[in-house]
C-alpha cells in the first residue's frame, strides 16, 4: 500500500480550492535498469475526487504525468467541514483512498 | 404498512449487485467509483496529435485563444516536474487533456469536469524534451485546442 496523500481543501469565498500531493513512483515505462532492462511502466490511471460523496473531478492519467503527483483545482460551495475524499487506481490495480475536511 | 412493504421489494428488486455492495457497506463509493472508471488505453497509447483526436472520437480540434495556459514555465529546467496549469474561458466546457507533442506517448492526462467545478487545473507532467504541450478542450461535444512551446533543458524520461 501506497503512503497517504497530501491533500489541502480551504474555502475561499464561495469556492472551494483542493491541492493533492500523492505518493506514486509514476515509473514511466521507457526507462532502463543497470542490466539494460525496461523498467516496466507503473502508474496511477484512475483518479477521482469527491465533496461529500459527490465527484467534483475526474481524471485519466498515463506515464507522463510527474513522480509523485500534484494536483489542484477549484469547485463551486464546499464549507468548513465538508468531507473531501480522493481515491486513486493504478495500472497495477494497486488502489488508495484518503480524506480530509474542508479547512 | 403493506404499501411501504411494496415499494422497498420494487427498490430492492431495482438495485444492481454494486448498489447491494454499497448499502451493505462493503465497498465505499469512493472505491467503487475509482473501479467504474474506465482508462482510455486507445488515446494513451497514440503518437500523434491527429491520432490521439481519433481516439478520443473527435475531429480537428479549432484553435482557441480562450484556452490559458497558467504557472506554466517558458524554459523548465528539470524535464521531469514541468508545472502546466490550465484554464478554459470557453462555455460548456467538459474536460480539460493535457498533451506534449515529442513524448513517447502525446497523452498525459485527461481531466473530466462535472458542473460546478472550475474550468482550471493545474499539475505537474514529464517531457522528454523541448516541445510543444497542447492543452486540449471539450466544450459542448466539440473540441478546442492551445499550444506552448516549452524548452527543456534535461528530459524527464529517458535513464
Amino acid at each position: 500500500m501506497a503512503d497517504p496523500m497530501k491533500i489541502r481543501a480551504t474555502t475561499l469565498g464561495d469556492s472551494t480550492e483542493v491541492k493533492v500531493l500523492m505518493s506514486h513512483e509514476m515509473e514511466s515505462g521507457q526507462r532502463k535498469d543497470a542490466q539494460g532492462q525496461t523498467i516496466p511502466a507503473w502508474f496511477i490511471q484512475n483518479v477521482i475526487v469527491t465533496w461529500n460523496g459527490r465527484t467534483v473531478l475526474s481524471a485519466q492519467w498515463g506515464t507522463a504525468v510527474s513522480k509523485n503527483p500534484f494536483l489542484s483545482f477549484k469547485f463551486k460551495g464546499g464549507a468548513k467541514g465538508d468531507r473531501i475524499a480522493i481515491s486513486w487506481m493504478d495500472n497495477r490495480g494497486d488502489k488508495r483512498s484518503d480524506e480530509t475536511v474542508i479547512a | 404498512m403493506d404499501e411501504m412493504r411494496r415499494r422497498l421489494i420494487q427498490s430492492g428488486g431495482g438495485m444492481t449487485l454494486l448498489g447491494l455492495l454499497l448499502a451493505a457497506g462493503w465497498i465505499k463509493p469512493e472505491e467503487a467509483q475509482a473501479q467504474a472508471q474506465t482508462w482510455n488505453k486507445a488515446a494513451f497509447d497514440t503518437h500523434s496529435l491527429s491520432d490521439t483526436m481519433k481516439a478520443l472520437g473527435g475531429g480537428d480540434p479549432a484553435q482557441s485563444k480562450d484556452i490559458v495556459f497558467f504557472q506554466t514555465p517558458e524554459i523548465a529546467e528539470n524535464g521531469a516536474v514541468v508545472p502546466i496549469g490550465v484554464t478554459s474561458n470557453i462555455p460548456k466546457t467538459e474536460s480539460i487533456a493535457i498533451l506534449i507533442e515529442k513524448n513517447p506517448n502525446l497523452l498525459a492526462a485527461v481531466f473530466d469536469i462535472p458542473t460546478g467545478t472550475e474550468t482550471s487545473i493545474s499539475t505537474r507532467v514529464k517531457m522528454a524534451q523541448s516541445s510543444n504541450v497542447y492543452a486540449l478542450v471539450k466544450a459542448d461535444g466539440k473540441y478546442y485546442v492551445a499550444a506552448k512551446d516549452i524548452k527543456v533543458t534535461l528530459g524527464g524520461c529517458g535513464g
